[in-house]
């Protein structure tokens, strides 16, 4: 690390040194991401052709964005923004929007057009679900079981209220230790319409009645809280099922061969994104555009999909989505967005856990520390 | 004392009193001690006890509400929380300017996710409501622009409300965006409200204020040259509404006097809605009694509310309240991160105090080999340690294998060794291990073996030398190891987090928590708080039980 430092220092003073003379862009930038195969996406994908093509950058990789928002929040108190971009999920983007901490863009004139020229908001439609948030891919959390471990004579888990059966199928289940998505499911498997979910969870007695759910599987179930547990959980036998995210489930069914299957039913679509952080100086900042504008457009988000299974974000690379990159195995049908996965999806709802997170996170640690 | 006056003061060769003289050659001294520790104090000062004592500040600190709502949080005083409905006009209209000013600055969502800690639904209700605060200002502008064309104009707006006698106002109002932004806004703002306008439209003429600070300053741009805000419109609907105004502006005669009466000729073309309505459609949240009594509560700029969410308590309109029993933790995890703590310190002793004895009784060469097997495990890293138990303890794991193998567990029915508080305890005591043996082994090296034999000599079993000789001259290491033990203990937090499941963990989860994932500081320094006043509490009835000076490190 301190090498790494040393490094970049030295080449910040080279390139103070000729930076004048360039395009008013500092040369070295950091980028923050969530370190593992998916920031290793990152870099083969946008980082090393974007290198290629300008070889005077450098980059420096910080694997925190699972803190990012609350040590943005200290860089700001301090004074001392030292991130040129952030990669986040979607709600940590708007909560960074709402601090203040993230800078809002205007995405048809910050990100490349589709190559049949339709504007970059249109491409990637919905997905931007903030003004500061800068969509990259679209990841799910989902259910995998051990395929050897169902029970003789009846049929693999397909179905999300599957997780609550524990007659059919025995065994632990491993849920993150957080409410967002588990009082989603119990309450569907607890016969509340998919679309009433949020109101009836925006209920004190929802919430009883999620939690009330939750209940009859809790001694069973293992708790987590870094997205590798659950495929190491999987994989040691400790659990039957568990939940995470797709791209982890992949990895440890097809590059590591653990007898692990997918079951799609009731994922829940979440994003993942860029976000540039505010006050950083006209020379940064002219840096960190003309990468985001390189590393968003629709061929490098398309090839991303190649080292992990994240759908990309603009409808235009869809189709641009090949094989894995040393599997040879197409991608296509490994994208949690790929027709036959998402026949029943849920869509993380931003607004509703920016709203009701604190209070019924309240709850639920209340309710799991009984 | 008496003496030196009788006898004249004992003077030194320079002729100034010796005492004098004395202290202040001891003062000097002092003074060069204190140089040279200036460094080190300077560093520690500045590194960790500011940065401790800020930390410590905000579980009290509450100013954003007040900063960002300035004149709502007057008007509000006047509201009868217990009148079962919403405040009256006047405070609506504090919060037209008070929001729409926030949202320039970008600082209403801050307040928003702030009071979302006390009521779920604030944090999109003041995000929405900032998005559309513009909308009740258009919906005045559109009709004044109607009526009169000039209301369009920029030099129009500059020249009606450009004036002298309003320094008061501007930095007043400077005061206001500075408090909002946590940032000084000096310099040449090239406005001053003028005196004659102040007194005939004064919400217009503070809004107009507010968006010439920020153009000029903020945005850098000529006030003169720019279009008023929305909110400007919208405070002067406010101002129409006062008769005496309207009255007023028929004696006014001074920039705008034509237009200004143009308007009040055509006062039925403005809108009708009270600020109040507005608000409330745009959110009807806005008229929830229960909204305005967070916001009230909340409005004093140091709250004991953090302090009361830790104790499981919580601030409501009528006063303090316990939290309703779904809701309590805090007390809960304290109690257990005592509980935990003092045990795993127990099982410390039990195992450190054989070890510590055999290091310091064997001969040398073997002592050293055991000594090395103490300090490699606390050479290596924490997490690979803590995840090494995570792969012995699980139920696949290899103490279960073995356990199943050897036909003592079975198979169905394997032993839940983590992700409880068993994990908890087996894991840390084993990390926290040589924080009691070492300083024990200092302790008991320094115990003349020569007592045992004596004690034994004069006739004491095995075990009464023991106890009565060798472990009495040990407690100061087990006191010692102990406090050292606890108070890492206390405040653990990687351990338990891997292994602690749900019933294992420690309050220390709950601050790392707060701090990096759900932003609330303020309570997660409110738990610290506690907790360091715990700690505080504990050493201090440790110091009268067992006596301070009972504690040794070594020799």
């Amino acid at each position: 690390m301190k090498l790494l430092t040393t490094f970049t220092a030295t080449t910040a003073l080279c390139a103070a040194g000729s930076m004048a003379g360039a395009q008013d862009m500092v040369d070295d930038m950091t980028l923050v991401s969530w370190g593992g195969a998916y920031q290793n996406s990152q870099i083969e994908a946008y980082a090393k052709p974007y290198m290629e093509m300008n070889p005077e950058v450098s980059i420096t990789w910080d694997e925190s964005s699972n803190e990012a928002v609350a040590k943005l929040r200290a860089m700001n108190e301090a004074g001392n923004i030292t991130w040129d971009l952030v990669d986040v999920v979607a709600a940590d983007a708007l909560r960074l929007c709402d601090e203040g901490l993230a800078m809002e863009v205007d995405h048809d004139e910050l990100l490349a057009p589709a190559p049949d020229g339709t504007d970059a908001s249109d491409d990637f439609g919905d997905l931007i679900v903030s003004d500061c948030f800068i969509p990259q891919i679209v990841y799910s959390i989902t259910f995998g079981y051990r395929s050897d471990m169902v029970p003789e004579g009846v049929d693999a888990p397909d179905d999300i209220c599957d997780v609550f059966d524990l007659e059919t199928y025995p065994g632990k289940r491993s849920l993150e230790t957080r409410p967002i998505n588990n009082m989603e499911w119990a309450l569907i498997c607890d016969g509340v319409p998919k679309d009433e979910v949020y109101d009836v969870l925006a209920t004190e007695e929802g919430q009883d009645q999620a939690l009330a759910k939750l209940d009859t599987i809790k001694d069973d179930v293992i708790w987590w809280s870094a997205g590798a547990d659950t495929p190491q959980l999987l994989a040691d036998g400790e659990v039957f099922m568990g939940s995470t995210y797709n791209g982890r489930l992949f990895s440890a069914i097809e590059e590591q061969d653990q007898p692990i299957e997918m079951m799609w039913d009731a994922q829940v679509f979440d994003l993942d994104g860029w976000i540039i952080p505010t006050g950083l100086s006209d020379e940064r900042l002219a840096r960190v555009q003309d990468f985001v504008r390189f590393a968003t457009d629709t061929q490098r988000l398309a090839d991303q999909a190649a080292y992990i299974s994240y759908g990309p974000a603009r409808e235009s690379s869809a189709p641009l989505v090949g094989e894995h990159a040393e599997l040879g195995i197409e991608m296509a049908p490994h994208m949690p967005t790929a027709p036959e996965n998402s026949e029943n999806v849920f869509v993380f709802n931003y607004g509703f856990w920016a709203d009701y997170r604190d209070d019924i996170d309240a709850k639920f640690q209340s309710w799991l520390a009984q | 004392m008496s003496d030196s006056t009788e006898t004249g003061p004992v003077l030194a060769a320079d002729g100034s009193p010796l005492k004098q003289s004395l202290a202040k050659a001891l003062r000097r001294e002092k003074m060069r001690a204190l140089a040279l520790i200036a460094p080190l104090l300077f560093f520690i000062v500045l590194t960790f006890i500011i940065p401790i004592l800020s930390m410590l500040f905000r579980s009290v600190e509450n100013q954003i509400v007040s900063d960002t709502l300035p004149g709502t949080v007057a008007a509000i005083q006047d509201w009868d929380t217990d009148s079962g409905d919403a405040p009256d006009e006047i405070v609506f209209q504090h919060l037209f300017i008070d929001l729409f000013n926030a949202d320039e600055a970008k600082e209403h969502t801050k307040l928003g996710s702030r009071l979302n800690y006390e009521q779920s639904g604030l944090s999109s209700l003041f995000r929405s409501s900032g998005r559309n605060v513009d909308d009740i200002g258009e919906s005045f502008q559109d009709p004044l622009e109607e009526i009169d064309p000039a209301f369009e104009e920029a030099d129009f707006w500059y020249d009606m409300m450009n004036g002298a006698g309003g320094e008061g106002l501007l930095e007043e109002r400077r005061a206001m965006w500075e408090a909002q932004e946590g940032d000084t806004l000096a310099g040449d703002v090239g406005f001053v409200p003028s005196q004659a306008m102040i007194d005939l439209l004064p919400w217009t003429t503070t809004a107009y204020t507010d968006f010439a600070i920020w153009t000029a300053i903020e945005d850098e741009d000529v006030v003169a040259e720019e279009e008023p805000w929305e909110a400007v419109y919208g405070a002067l609907g406010m101002d129409l509404r006062n008769p005496e105004t309207v009255a007023a502006i028929a004696e006014y005669d001074g920039p705008g006097a034509a237009q200004l009466q143009a308007v009040v000729d055509n006062l039925d073309r403005l809108p009708e809605t009270s600020f109040r309505e507005a608000f409330a459609e745009i959110d009807e949240d806005w008229l929830d009694p229960e909204v305005w009594g967070t916001i009230s509560v909340y409005s004093p700029n140091y709250t004991p509310g953090y302090f009361l969410t830790a104790i499981d308590m919580k601030l409501g309109a009528d006063g303090v309240e316990a939290q309703p029993e779904d809701r309590q933790l805090y007390i809960k995890l304290f109690n257990r991160t005592l509980f935990m703590s003092l045990v795993i310190t127990g099982s410390c002793i039990l195992l450190g105090y054989p070890v510590a004895w055999l290091l310091a009784n064997l001969p040398l060469r073997t002592a050293n080999v055991l000594m090395i097997l103490v300090l490699l495990p606390f050479w290596t890293s924490l997490l690979v340690r803590t995840s090494a138990w995570k792969v012995l303890l699980q139920q696949q794991g290899v103490i279960n294998e073995i356990l199943v193998w050897l036909g003592f567990v079975d198979d169905a029915n394997r032993l839940i060794l983590m992700n409880n508080q068993t994990g908890t305890i087996i894991a840390m005591t084993h990390i926290l291990l040589p924080f009691m043996i070492l300083p024990l082994y200092s302790v008991m090296k320094t115990i003349d073996p020569s007592y045992l034999r004596a004690a034994k000599s004069l006739g004491a079993t095995n075990f009464v030398a023991f106890w009565r000789v060798y472990f009495p001259q040990s407690v100061p290491g087990i006191g010692a190891g102990s406090i050292l033990v606890f108070i890492l203990s206390i405040g653990y937090y990687i351990t338990p987090e891997i292994v602690g499941g749900t019933d294992g963990v420690f309050i220390s989860n709950r601050i790392a928590y707060h701090i990096s994932s759900s932003l609330n500081w303020g309570l997660a320094a409110a738990l610290g708080s506690i907790l360091l006043v715990v700690v505080l509490a504990l050493y201090w009835l440790y110091d009268r039980i067992v006596g301070i000076d009972n504690v040794k490190l070594g020799g």
